[in-house]
């Protein structure tokens, strides 16, 4: 019997399909995704059926922590550095360019305004600690920072929709304060952020 | 691993030179290690879902008329007090501090049997209009927008019932999240969030422990 010869092939492998399919993915992934802004507490929301989806632009985050810390965020740069401005002139403190710069970075902070200044002064690492944000201070007076907050977001953009976005374990009084400013500020239409879950079949 | 095509310039026929030919093949082995940790990142740093959200409604403060306040049916009104400890507690129809007549509290939960049943039982009219209504929609290919349109005065009927939902200081975020859930999950349209009074307190006093 003859020796069957093996031919030796190349183990090379054409790698464009490959490469094609991975430019394709990333292309995918570059346009349908938006970035996580960066938050500076961790939150985890309650869940529930609701299917509506939140705007993008003209937003206003309350962000409440467990703890019932408040954070308080909207987006644009200029609008973020406009408010900051505003609250400096509320509160008789002028920010520096470089101080409004870093704020406007931030796309939520929870400091407050006697601390601001030296929050915004406070090294990469430290800023970025969790520790470094004792919340926005919060009552259901006139004078509260919170509601100054919330009243002078609104002033810089009239289209501003509010979302609060609490943790599940939030004490309930915390809530209470939230919604009674914002109602006191006739803000009565706002949103809560909430997971998704399953709609019950049998309803 | 970049292949070179070293065959065609073996052997020399004639003694004409023949310039090599350069295969123009590149490998891209490291083009596609370069794309999957492209892709790796942005599937990592990005959110591909955009978060839902409730949308609430509270009454505006100035326009609060203590008229519209006692004009709620009596007999259609349910007082929903979330507790701590997931606990809800809930009783029918009005209460007078002067009176001295109290209504049945009666304690129960989140799950399925608890609340919801409650809130079905008590709602069953509009409920099976709307679960009509949803049929008739698969039938006929009816619009999202069409069924809200029909669905809202099937919703806000007046023999619906009227919720208020009232907490207790150590009740949770998420409970209060639950129980508006519960409303869009039951079909409620007319509920609102009120505060709680001391009256309230001293109703659940003996059941909250």
């Amino acid at each position: 019997m003859p020796k069957v010869k093996i031919a030796r092939k190349s183990t090379l492998v054409d790698m464009t399909a490959m490469c094609d399919v991975a430019f394709l993915l990333l292309t995918f992934f570059m346009l349908t995704s938006n970035f996580t802004a960066k938050e500076p507490v961790k939150v985890e929301t309650p869940t529930s059926i609701s299917e509506i989806k939140i705007p993008e632009t003209n937003i206003e985050t309350i962000l409440i922590d467990k703890q019932g810390k408040l954070f308080l965020g909207i987006d644009g740069q200029t609008h973020r550095i406009n408010l900051l401005k505003s609250m400096g002139e509320a509160f008789k403190i002028t920010f520096t360019p470089a101080e409004l710069k870093r704020y406007s970075l931030r796309a939520t902070t929870g400091v407050p305004m006697n601390q601001m200044k030296a929050f915004l002064n406070l090294s990469n690492e430290q800023i970025d600690n969790p520790s470094a944000q004792h919340g926005i201070p919060s009552d259901t007076t006139v004078t509260s920072e919170f509601r100054q907050w919330v009243y002078y977001a609104k002033k810089e953009n009239d289209k501003i929709v509010i979302a609060i976005k609490g943790d599940k374990e939030t004490p309930f009084p915390v809530i209470k304060t939230v919604m009674k400013t914002l109602q006191d500020l006739k803000q009565v239409r706002f949103n809560l952020i909430t997971g998704l879950k399953e709609v019950p079949k049998d309803i | 691993m970049a292949e070179i095509n070293t065959g065609g310039g073996g052997h020399k026929k004639g003694g004409k030179k023949r310039s090599k030919k350069a295969s123009t093949r590149v490998d891209l082995t490291p083009m596609v290690d370069l794309g999957f940790l492209l892709i790796t990142f942005f599937m990592l740093a990005t959110t591909m879902i955009k978060p839902q959200t409730m949308e609430i409604n509270l009454p505006r403060n100035d326009k609060i008329d203590k008229k519209d306040e006692t004009k709620v049916k009596m007999s259609k009104a349910i007082t929903i007090i979330l507790a701590k400890n997931n606990k809800v507690f809930y009783y029918f129809g009005e209460t007078d501090p002067k009176t001295h007549v109290n209504p049945e509290i009666v304690t129960t939960n989140f799950s399925k049997e608890g609340i919801r049943k409650m809130l079905l039982d008590r709602n069953k009219d509009v409920v099976s209009r709307i679960k009509e209504l949803r049929k008739f929609k698969e039938k006929t290919r009816m619009t999202d927008e069409e069924f809200r349109k029909e669905a809202t005065p099937i919703r806000s009927d007046k023999d619906a019932p009227v919720v208020m939902i009232t907490a207790t200081d150590e009740a949770k975020y998420d409970n209060l999240v639950n129980i508006l859930d519960e409303m869009q999950i039951c079909n409620v349209s007319k509920y609102a969030i009120v505060d709680l009074s001391s009256h309230h307190k001293d109703l659940i006093k003996p059941y909250d422990k």
